[in-house]
């Protein structure tokens, strides 16, 4: 591999590392940088959309379940260390969380038990999410249920799930969620300090993850994986048992959606039904799409940049700013169809490359990948 | 001090001139009393902790959901804060200036709501911020006040079981919407029996564990059923034929939102008679409400809160007439938009006593402000940050308004924490 090729492989990956380590740090104040922290925990999911949706063709509808699930377990474990009996003396039953003793409940439901313990949490987020995706996906694909199907189904696991959360508001927290969390282990987790270590964190997590999900994808399984998108049936045909690969994959999506919950409820101090249903679980295939649904660093930057002109557009236009949101899905699906990395790969990278190391402009040694379809 | 005198007796006689001569009359207005109070306040004194105040201008946020499934209750109460805040300018603002205002929108989400109040007071640092409709957003909010040391005006009527240093709540409390209605329906009406409904939440939840507890323990009498749905839920033929078996006296309903409309509509398919026969007893319906379940449907049912657009009395009227003048002459007033109203009002009264901007001067100093010149009648800031009221019960007309039957004598204390009712 020559240095141009690397340095074109790599190059993206390189300029989001100082992005997100050194620019955004240095530019942005405590109260963006800690915005900019919850926008990346939708990173999460879309590196999972890119990798299930993407690549290997399988459209989900409903993310923000698992999302919310990583998101409620760290929840649940932070709740239980905010209520401490001298914490909650004026509850008619102290040391179980506000909500449960405004439903009447006087002890701690069992599912509630295991998440005092902090590495069964850690386990949790990721275990949670996953256990759920692989019921859901083992049950579909080993029936050969997939394509729109499938995103059918996930949208309506979604309802279901939500409902549950809002209607058990004994166990959940209900509408208004798990709210008022204070410190992770004895540390406070609402200052600016914390939240700025919080970010780097996230950072580092979700640079890990990319890492991961390009190994992934360069793999020989990243290749079953797009054979499957492009052709399932000469893949199975070929001997391969489709079903697990795509199942695999859609787990992985999951846990890396419940990472990026946990890290929401982190860095937002509690977790809502609000963030976690059909209209969320859409928005972050939107990111996904706007970003770029074949490159993983595009899609983490489509998160980003939708995110950030949610926030600036509802600060400047506070009765018109959906609109303004619904000009930018337009405008980008129309131009660009393969997303914002799409146009990259296409003029950016290479005028990059040449500019760097000189020579003649020639296109990147890697063919684009062509969309599912 | 002289200054607040004259800035409260001038403002509370007449909003409503104020609105209608704001071009010629604010500009002399403001040159009296602003430049009254500028020589004795300058910005670093009646301000020490960095908050958005200059010599001439003070910034304040308003937090509510004008997008999203919210956007159609917290309207009201939006427009009733900038109705406030604009005849506040006009008679020369606050200490001697003009307050500003930047909106944000909490677009229904409570992640969004504390995002957005993080922004207010610490990019904007907002001297103070009115805000929130549904109890979701302002425990989403609460922590954001207290960790960063800002002053909410919180409107709704809510479930109590809370109370901050930094949260003014201009609505009610659970106890004091529900404790005098329910005496008042079994003295006029000899109410027996009593079947609770409500929509799944905390709010109708607390208020119907609160209702059932005076009903047995404090009334000696009896609750026949309790029931809760879903929100957003629309089939209530089910629990509507369970009343029909029970046969309670009084159906006591807090159902919020939509709910509302498919409620009462199968109600009066299924033949009860709200105006002669069946006593129906809400706290949750205001005029708002009725807009959309249609004043036909419920007419004769009773509510029991704090204000009623029709109240008979002079502030009411301006105020009427200004939000009339300003939003709109088909517009109807409910209750959480009179108690929006009371915020700015209330902040300003505070602020003056104070002498000062500081978040810690305005909360130490608010227990025992008073409004002379509220829509409802006078409010009193009490030690636990809600509001001393009156409570009112009124009977719905098929024209979408309340007749007023009842109020109490005297103002009702709030208890957010109530002993006996846990």
């Amino acid at each position: 591999m020559n240095i141009r090729s690397l340095a074109s492989n790599w190059l993206g990956f390189a300029l989001l590392t100082i992005l997100l380590v050194v620019v955004f740090p240095a530019l942005l104040d405590d109260f963006r940088l800690n915005l900019v922290g919850k926008y990346l925990s939708f990173g999460f999911v879309v590196l999972g959309l890119v990798l299930c949706w993407g690549y290997t063709g399988i459209l989900s509808l409903g993310q923000g379940i698992f999302f919310g699930l990583g998101g409620y377990c760290i929840a649940m474990f932070l709740k239980l260390e905010a209520s401490t009996p001298e914490a909650t003396k004026i509850q008619s039953t102290p040391g179980i969380p506000d909500f449960m003793d405004w439903n009447q409940l006087t002890e701690l439901p069992f599912f509630w038990q295991p998440f005092h313990s902090f590495g069964f949490t850690v386990f949790a987020i990721m275990a949670v999410p996953a256990a759920i995706a692989f019921i859901l996906a083992y049950a579909m694909f080993k029936r050969r249920v997939g394509g729109v199907y499938f995103a059918i189904i996930t949208q309506a696991v979604t309802a279901v799930l939500t409902i549950l959360i809002i209607g058990q508001q004994g166990y959940t927290g209900g509408i208004n969620g798990i709210t008022d969390l204070r410190t992770l282990l004895g540390w406070d987790i609402r200052t600016d300090g914390a939240h700025n270590i919080l970010y780097f964190v996230c950072v580092a997590l979700l640079l890990v993850c990319i890492l991961i999900g390009r190994f992934i994808l360069k793999s020989k399984l990243g290749r079953i994986l797009v054979a499957i998108r492009d052709k399932e049936e000469r893949v199975r045909f070929s001997g391969y048992d489709v079903a697990n690969f795509k199942t695999f994959v859609f787990c992985a999506a999951a846990a890396l959606a419940g990472i990026g919950g946990a890290m929401f409820t982190l860095q937002v101090g509690f977790m809502s039904p609000t963030i976690i249903g059909i209209v969320p679980s859409i928005e972050m295939v939107i990111f996904c799409a706007l970003g770029g649904r074949l490159s993983l660093i595009g899609a983490l930057l489509g998160a980003l940049i939708v995110n950030a002109a949610k926030t600036t557009f509802s600060e400047m236009f506070p009765e018109l700013w959906l609109f303004a949101m619904g000009g930018l899905f337009i405008g980008v699906t129309l131009f660009f169809p393969k997303g914002l990395a799409g146009l990259v790969d296409d003029y950016v990278r290479p005028w990059l490359v040449k500019v760097l190391f000189g020579g003649g402009a020639k296109p990147t040694d890697r063919p684009a990948p062509t969309p599912a379809e | 001090m002289a200054s607040d005198d004259i800035n409260e007796k001038t403002g509370l006689t007449s909003p409503l001139r104020r609105q209608l001569l704001k071009g010629m009359a604010a500009v002399p207005a403001m040159a009296a009393f602003g430049g009254a109070a500028r020589s004795s306040f300058a910005a670093d004194g009646v301000n020490t902790t960095g908050l958005a105040v200059t010599d001439t201008e003070v910034t304040v946020g308003i937090l509510h959901s004008v997008t999203g499934t919210m956007a159609i209750s917290e309207t009201g109460s939006v427009q009733a804060e900038k109705l406030a805040i604009e005849q506040i300018n006009a008679m020369g603002g606050v200490l001697g200036r003009k307050i500003k205002y930047i909106q944000e929108d909490g677009a229904s989400d409570w992640p969004t709501f504390a995002e957005k109040a993080k922004k207010l007071l610490v990019n904007d640092k907002c001297a103070s911020v009115f805000g929130c409709w549904t109890s979701a957003s302002r425990k989403a909010v609460l922590p954001v006040f207290e960790q960063y040391n800002g002053m909410l005006y919180y409107p709704t009527f809510y479930e109590g079981l809370e109370q901050s240093k930094n949260v003014i709540y201009t609505g009610q409390e659970a106890t004091q919407q529900i404790i005098a209605g329910l005496d008042w329906v079994v003295k006029e009406k000899g109410a027996k029996t009593f079947y609770l409904l409500g929509s799944d939440y905390i709010w109708p939840r607390t208020s119907n564990k609160i209702a059932r507890k005076h009903i047995e323990n404090f009334q000696k009498l009896e609750v026949v059923g309790e029931e809760y749905f879903p929100l957003g839920h629309t089939q209530f033929n089910s629990v509507i034929n369970k009343i029909k078996l029970k046969k309670p006296d009084v159906i006591y309903a807090i159902i919020v939102g939509g709910s509302n409309v498919a409620f009462y509509k199968q109600l009066k398919a299924a033949g009860f008679d709200l105006e002669n026969k069946q006593t129906l007893l809400t706290i949750s319906v205001t005029e708002d409400e009725i807009l959309g379940i249609g004043g036909e449907n419920i007419v004769g049912a009773y509510a029991c809160m704090k204000y009623f657009q029709s109240l008979d009395n002079e502030n009411n009227k301006k105020f009427v007439a200004a939000f009339k003048e300003m939003w709109g002459k088909d517009i109807v007033i409910g209750d959480v938009t009179q108690a929006a109203y009371l915020g700015p009002w209330l902040w300003k009264a505070t602020v003056e006593k104070a002498g000062s901007f500081d978040i810690d001067k305005v909360a130490a100093a608010s227990p025992g402000i008073e409004f002379t010149g509220a829509p409802e009648g006078y409010v009193r800031i009490h030690e636990n940050h809600h509001l001393w009221s009156k409570t009112r019960v009124g009977r719905a007309r098929t024209d979408g308004q309340y007749d007023v039957v009842y109020e109490t004598a005297d103002l009702v204390e709030p208890n957010p924490f109530p002993k006996g009712y846990q």
